[in-house]
Formats: C-alpha cells, structure tokens, sequence
C-alpha cells in the first residue's frame, strides 16, 4: 500500500483505445491492500482487460463481499458502479441486479473467505442458475484480515506462518464450479498477467455464468515454505492446460501457430476463444474430461491452469426465465402498466 | 543484456541527468532541495563548491542542464508545454536569498611555498585561484583591466547582470589570499615564466572578435563595431549611445546581448539578421525569445553581402536571400533563391558573427606548441601543455564555449597543477567521490519530497518594458520569489534519489509494475538490447537513457527498468513487499584539487567518468 496517490503523469507513450481511455482512466483509487498482495495483480489485469476490450466503464457494475479480495473494486474501474454487499452475500446482490438491469458487464469480485465459507451457498446457487457475470475468487487460502488462520480452499496438510499443518480438506471451488454448471471455468496466477489478462477477457465476453480462481498469494500470511498458495510453490506446480489468446470476430490473427497446436471455439456470439494447447489431449469442451483432467492433476499436487472449460453455446438466466429483452430501467409506461384487459387475459390464462 | 553494473559511479551519475550535463557536474537536485527547504546558504554553498559563481550563473548560465532535465520528457503528451525545471533561476534565488556566507568561505592554509600564476581574471582563471589558494599555494593573477571577472564583466551585459553580483563573487574568491595583479595585460609569456612560477594557468579567453571583410566595411568604418569591443565599451560607458536604426549581424548569444543593448542605448528599431535558418542558430532558444519580446526581430537566411555608405557614412547593407539545403549527409549548404538582393536601411552595424583565440603574447619557441588553428596543444584531461608546467583552460583552451564550461576547466587545471607541484603523475586522475544512502525513514517516509508535483513551469516576472528599456542597467529579470522558487523546486523529481534493485530479494510479485505510473519497470526474458527495448511495458524508444537490467530472477526471467520517464517517486519501493527496491540518494562529486586528488590519499585510476 502507499499513503501518496499515484501521479497523475504517465508515459508519453500511453495510448487511448476506441471509446477514447488511456488504461490509466481504467485505474481506481490507491491500493490499501499489503505491500506486493497478488490481489493488486488482479486489479491490474481487470484494468488490462478492460482497457483491451474497449468497455466503457460505466457499462460496469462490480460488486464483492466482504473481504480483502472484496475491497480491491475500489482500485479498479474508478467510474464504474459498485455494490460492496454483506459477507459472502455478493452473488445474490448480483443476481438481482443482472436481473433488473441485463445491459451492464457483471463483475463479481469475491475471495476464499467470501465464497467458499460463508458464501459458499451463495456462490453455488448462482453458477447453476447462470447469471451471467465474471466471478473471480482471488484464492489466497488464508484470512488475512484475521491474521493468517487456513481458510476453506487452504489445502489439508499445508503449513501456516505459525507453523500449524492444516487438517481439513479444501473446497475445491473449480471442481464445484464444474459440477454446479458454470459455462466458463478457468483457473489463473496473481502472478502470471500474460496468462489471467486473455482469461478475463475471455470470462468477460462468454454468456453465461464465469468462473475464475485466481491464486493470490497473501504476502503478510501465506507465502511461506510449507503454504501452497505461495510464490514458489504455485510457480513450480503450476500446469497450464492451454494458453488462450481472446479474439474477437473483427480483429486479424496475427500469431502464426503450427497445425494441430490449436483449438479454436466459437461462441454463441460469433467471437472465437482461440486455444493454444500445451497439454495434447485436453479437450476444454468436454465436461467430464475437464473435471477428471483438473482432478488427476490435484491429485498429483499440480495446480492446473488455463481455460479449463468452455461451453460455446452457453445462456443464462435471463433465457431461463425469458425475461424482457430490456433493462427494466429501458421499459416504458405501457410495457411496465399493460392495463386491466392484459391483467385479465393473464388472470384467464393462469384459471384451469 | 548483461546485468548493469551500477557500482560503476557513471551508471548512477547518467541517470541524474542535469548533474550529468552540467560541465562542472553540480548536484542540481542536491541544492534544489535546499532552496525548496529554505535554506538558501547551504544551497549557495553547494554551488560554490561546484561552479563558483552561482549568482553569475544563476543569471547568465548557458544551462545544459536544462535540456536534459527528465521534467520535459515526463511532462511529454501530460500537459500543453512540456519544459524543463527552471534549474538556472533556481540556483539564482539561492544566490540572491542567502544570508552573509563569508565566513563559510575556506580560510587560507599555511603557504606551501609554490606560486602559481594565472593570466586573465575570467571564470576559468578564477576557478584555478579558488582550488589552490586555500590550499596554500601562493597564487596571483594578471588581468588587462581594472577589476576581476574578464568576459563576465566586460561583456555581459548589465541588465542581465548587476555589477554588484560580479564585484561579491569574484570578491569571495580574491579574499582568499590571491593576489590580483590588476591593468597588467600579460605580453610576454618568457618574460612571465622568466619570474620562476611553479605553475602557469592560461585563462585569456578567446578576445578577438570575427570581422567581415565586405565591400564597404573600410569607408564606413565608423558605424561598423565588432560586437564584443562594443558591449566592453557599453559596459564600461565609454559607449552611451547608437544610431536608431541597428542591424546586429550573427545569431550567437553575443549578438542577442548586442540587439538587447542597442535597443537601450537609443536603437529604435533594432534588427539582428542570420545567415543560417532560425533555428539552427547558435544562441540559446531563451535569449532569442528575450529578444523577440523585447520588439526585437530576427530575420534568417538573409547572407550580408556588402556596407553601403555615401560621404563616409554608413547608410544600409545588401544582403543574399538563400535557403537551406541539405545533402544526403544531412551536410546544409545555403542556396542563393534567386530573389534580388535586399538593402536594409541602418545608421551602425553591430558584428557578433563568433571570436577566435590570439596568444601574440606566447613566443612561438617558448616550447608551448600550438595547432593549425591557432590553439595550443592540450591534453584535453589534464589541460596540460607541451610547456610541462602550462595550462590552459576557458576559452583559451579550446575555442569559445562558455562561463560553466571554464569553470569546470578551472577545476582540472588545478587539479593537475596540484598533483603535478606533488610531484605527481598529471595524467592519473582522481576518481570523483561518491555516496549511496538510503532515503527510507519509514513505511511510506522518505528523507525526500516524493510527492511529484503536477505545476506547470512557473514564469520568472519581467521589469516592466518601459523600465527595462529605458536604462541599461535596469535589471530586466526580477527572480523568483520565495513562495513560486518552493514551488518551482516541487517540479524537481529527484533523479539523483536513485530506484536501486536487488534481484535475490524479488519474489516477482508484479507490484512494482502495476503502480508505476510512467510503465518504467517490466519482468521479461532477456534478449538483446535493441529488441528488448521494444517489448517492455513501454517501449524504451529514447536510446540516450539507459536500461537497468537485473541478473537472472527464480523465473529465469530479468528486471528491466526504463530509466528514461521515471518520476523517481517511490511507488515501487512502498509497494515492494520484500524491500527488493529502495530508494537510495546517490550524490557524486567530482574530486577537486587538495589531498584527495593525489595518490598519497586515495587510489586512482585512468580517467573514465568525463561527460
């Protein structure tokens, strides 16, 4: 953290992208976060992503819980709107909101704590509804604000700071995600941007409910020898599946790739997710080879990343329940008041 | 790319960039923040010690410093007018805000038994004398004129430069013990080296102002002045008047001295004309720009082609229109354009077309060799000439140049006079002094201002016009005060607080690069120079900054650090979770004539720092 602001200069170099923001316009206020917490990484691939795709930041709404991973909307997307929920109790909020107003981007910004202790209900309710939206749990396996007590992903046999072995079993939150129904899973590094930036994009552009965990280890708390969620060991277990470069309909390819090195899929709405495969038989479409895939790798003490499951054709909630094609914020007088004769006429309708 | 070295003292001393362009290597951000703390004197005294004569320079400075300054490159697409810190003007708040330092100034050492003399009392000479005389040399010095200070006081001006500045700086330095041997023009150097001096120091400059030998000059000699005799003659009024209508010829700083003079001194319409391109034209952009706001208009590519003149007097001159065309070297020739010449009417002529060196006073076999143009033959590190123990600095050195840069020749002169009376080698030099301190006072507290400021250049207020053309010793620039000087040292950054990296301490946690405000720091694999500079977070696109490349971290992957628009603000060291940066002050001053030049003191080694 530090006390000054970050100056407004910038490097002269700076460019602006299509709707006219330098990546400095996508930043927030200072981080009050620890000095080097990997959650300040994350930030800074959402502002990347976010610069990189063109959003318009009032077109944003981020919400999270309660946490450190839950305070960090304050340092991105300084313009856009915010919702800081109770604890654990941001998926709901979100799902209101999606459902009131379906033209903003859904950020939903969580932590271990958040999502899969207290709000571990939460989080699975909305997966298997499909409420589009970009959930990232910045995975630190530790309470922080708490001082370093294991949290519900920390995994059964790591050490604490104090020196205390963990004797629970982790939730494992990709693995849930899978089996609940998420459309879009993946897994990144706080410390591997080149790899989470194309992650979030990809997240931001799918259509249905997106799951990210991102491993962010917690400098003060958890990034020891013995923790498994700290620099070194994340790094020296960590297996990419793929490496995913987001492109969209319009955008030329540019990268030349050998044949049969990758996977291209197309969504729903035309924009392709294009793969390069770094583990040969992995099938990111296929459900239950994913979860086996990401499965064995655990079990060997890897941890997988990558885009570990897509579903080209994914929907949500609002196909679900075929709600208005509208905001409920867009709708007139007539559509919101039909009137009496349309009362009636549903009142007949619902009569056996 | 190799690992930079930066216990190489020239890595850290590039990165300052306005210390690293100043001839005399004065620790600009060092006295920057002493005037911005209010204390002036310490201020001045840091430029005492560097460059002599800070209320001169504070007003009359050639200012290489300032196009260097990394403010003007930061302030790049940030704001309409990116421009330097006002360094010059600063050093002359401290010059003009100070309390009494004489009894700061060194007291002489007991008499060592050498003597030294110095020929010329301009900066250069001045300089020799206040290295040696507290060290106790016995140094005297032989100037033509009446008082201390050579082209400093007979050509510069007075409305840039009060004579009461020149009488107290050259003052500090004669009340040293030096013996000021006044209205003895030296014309005999046999007969000089013939009194038994250990050493002499040549600081003559370089007095002989260029002619134009076109038709007419002769006829209407009487309205044609060579522009430097002319300004001594103003500056000592034996000069009070000039026609009304002036054309100064040439486009050197000397010419914008002679325009401005003349606009005082009764020219009504004053023009100065260039053969060369606006732009192209030697002086510096500041005094072109006091001189057009003075009513004052330059015109270029106009090549004077003769003095028209009837009865003997002067009535106009013709002039050749060209243009500039460069050749594939990118060499300029100037190409007549086919227009008819040009009469511009003028009652006097001011030629200030450059000066060139004379020694007719050195006897060609008195063993001091000179070159085909006229120069003696120097070392151009020691000053040293053919003659052992003769040296010369300043414009008599190596051609004109400027007061900074004698100064700084003053330095190494006395520091070769030094180890040479010490029966030392000349050519061994001192290796400059160097320190490296951490800045860290706490969690987010640094014995620095790291708060960057976002002030445009603050404006130095003006006379106004009609007082400052009407008498020409009516100083036009009135300096800063004391409240716009503490802001205008806020827009210092601190360059010579230096972002030091340790790679075994990173963990590679990104946090330094995500708050970097100006992109300055990236973690890559390494490659060669050229391409790597293209793919770090920002391109490093200006190749007279360095890269600062770490050794191998645990990813096998390097540090790069762009050092060209970094703000020096800290950031990356309060967000660094490992202490793997920190902000260090590194302060680096040449070694200066004294004990701690010679081999008895400290090790040396060849000479490689010279910027």
């Amino acid at each position: 953290m530090t006390y000054l602001a970050k100056p407004r200069l910038h490097h002269p170099s700076l460019t602006v992208n299509k709707v006219g923001y330098t990546r400095r316009d996508y930043e927030g206020k200072n981080s009050t976060l620890c000095a080097g917490c990997g959650h300040d990484s994350i930030s800074a691939a959402i502002i990347q992503a976010c610069w990189e795709l063109d959003i318009e930041p009032h077109r944003v709404a981020k919400l999270s819980g309660i946490g450190c991973s839950s305070k960090t909307p304050d340092y991105f997307l300084g313009a856009s709107h915010g919702f800081n929920t109770v604890h654990g109790r941001m998926p709901s909020v979100l799902t209101g909101a999606n459902l009131a107003n379906r033209g903003l981007l859904y950020l939903g910004i969580s932590g271990d704590g958040d999502s899969a202790s207290i709000g571990l209900g939460q989080f699975a309710h909305a997966m298997r509804r499909a409420v589009r939206m970009v959930y990232i749990v910045e995975d630190n396996g530790v309470y922080g604000l708490t001082k370093g007590q294991f949290s519900a992903t920390a995994d059964r046999g790591s050490k604490s700071k104090k020196g205390a072995i963990n004797s629970d079993n982790p939730v494992d939150m990709i693995g849930m995600a899978l089996q609940l129904g998420a459309s879009y899973v993946a897994r990144g590094f706080s410390g591997d941007k080149a790899q989470l930036v194309p992650l979030i994009k990809g997240a931001i552009g799918h259509g249905g409910a997106a799951f990210i965990d991102v491993i962010s280890p917690c400098i003060a708390f958890n990034n020891h020898a013995g923790s498994t969620k700290c620099y070194d060991y994340v790094r020296e277990h960590n297996e990419a599946m793929n490496r995913l470069d987001f492109i969209t309909p319009r955008s030329e390819i540019t990268t030349d790739y050998a044949p049969g090195e990758v996977v291209e899929v197309v969504q729903h709405d035309g924009r392709t997710l294009r793969l390069r495969k770094l583990h040969d038989s992995y099938d990111p479409t296929d459900r239950l080879a994913a979860m086996n895939h990401v499965q064995t790798h655990q079990a060997r003490g890897e941890v997988a990343t990558g885009l570990l499951y897509v579903d080209p054709d994914a929907s949500d909630l609002h196909a679900a329940l075929n709600t208005s094609a509208n905001p409920l914020n867009a709708l007139g007088n007539r559509e919101l008041c039909p009137g009496a004769a349309e009362l009636a006429k549903l009142n007949a309708a619902l009569r056996c | 790319m190799q690992p930079t070295d930066t216990a190489n003292p020239a890595y850290f001393h590039k990165v300052v960039d306005c210390q690293w362009a100043c001839p005399a290597h004065t620790p600009v951000p060092e006295y920057i923040r002493l005037i911005g703390q209010g204390r002036y004197s310490d201020a001045y005294m840091v430029n005492w010690v560097s460059n002599v004569f800070p209320g001169i320079l504070g007003r009359t400075c050639d200012r290489p410093c300032e196009p260097a300054c990394r403010r003007a490159r930061v302030e790049q697409s940030n704001g309409e007018h990116p421009e330097p810190v006002a360094i010059c003007r600063l050093k002359r708040v401290a010059a003009d805000m100070k309390d009494d330092v004489s009894r700061r100034m060194p007291k002489p050492a007991p008499r060592n038994g050498k003597r030294v003399a110095c020929v010329g009392a301009g900066p250069a000479s001045l300089t020799v004398a206040r290295d040696l005389a507290p060290l106790g040399y016995a140094v005297t010095v032989f100037d033509g004129e009446a008082k201390a200070g050579g082209f400093i006081r007979t050509q510069i001006p007075r409305f840039r430069l009060p004579e009461s500045v020149i009488d107290e700086e050259t003052g500090y330095i004669l009340d040293l013990g030096v013996t000021f041997k006044s209205g003895q023009r030296i014309e005999s150097m046999q007969a000089l080296l013939a009194q038994g001096y250990d050493a002499v120091f040549v600081g003559c400059g370089a007095p002989r102002g260029r002619d134009l030998d076109l038709p007419g000059r002769h006829e209407a000699a009487q309205n044609i002045h060579i522009g430097i005799d002319w300004l001594a003659s103003v500056s000592f009024g034996h000069v009070t008047g000039i026609g009304k209508r002036v054309i100064v010829l040439g486009g050197g700083n000397t010419a914008m001295d002679c325009c401005r003079s003349a606009r005082r001194l009764g020219g009504a319409e004053v023009k100065v004309i260039v053969r060369s391109g606006f732009d192209e034209m030697k002086a510096s952009p500041w005094e072109k720009e006091d001189a057009q706001h003075e009513g004052i208009p330059i015109i270029n590519f106009h090549v004077p082609k003769s003095f028209e003149h009837s009865n003997g007097r002067l009535t106009g001159m013709k002039f050749d229109i060209v243009r500039a065309v460069y050749d594939e070297q990118g060499r300029r020739s100037l190409v007549p354009t086919g227009e008819p010449e040009v009469l511009v009417e003028c009652d006097d002529v001011l030629i200030a077309v450059g000066q060139e060196n004379a020694f007719p006073w050195i006897e060609r076999d008195s063993g001091i060799e000179f070159d085909r143009w006229g120069l003696p033959k120097l070392d151009k590190t020691t000053f040293q000439s053919t003659l052992p123990n003769v040296f010369f600095g300043g414009d008599s050195a190596f051609g004109p140049k400027n007061i900074i840069t004698a100064v700084a020749h003053g330095h190494e002169a006395a520091v070769s006079i030094d180890r040479l009376l010490h029966g030392e080698d000349v050519r061994r030099r001192p290796d400059p002094t160097t320190n490296l301190m951490s800045t860290k006072m706490g969690i987010h507290e640094w014995s620095y201002d790291n708060d960057t400021s976002n002030d445009p250049r603050f404006k130095v207020p003006w006379a106004k016009a009609e007082m400052a053309l009407a008498s020409i010793r009516v100083e036009v620039e009135l300096g800063f005060d004391a409240a716009t000087a503490f802001k205008e040292a806020a827009r210092c950054l601190n360059c010579d607080v230096q972002t030091v990296f340790s790679a075994p301490a990173c963990i590679e946690c990104d946090a330094c690069v995500d708050v970097c405000p100006m992109d300055c720091i990236s973690f890559t694999v390494n490659g060669d120079e050229p391409e790597l500079r293209r793919r770090l977070k920002a391109p490093a696109l200006n190749l007279v900054q360095d890269l600062c490349v770490s050794g191998m971290l645990k990813t096998g992957r390097v540090m790069v650090k762009d050092e060209d628009v970094c703000l020096h603000c800290g950031l990356c060291a309060e967000r660094c979770p490992t202490g793997a940066w920190d902000m260090q002050k590194f302060l680096i001053e040449p070694t200066q004539a004294g004990p701690m030049c010679r081999d008895a003191r400290k090790g040396s080694r060849a000479p490689e720092v010279v910027a």
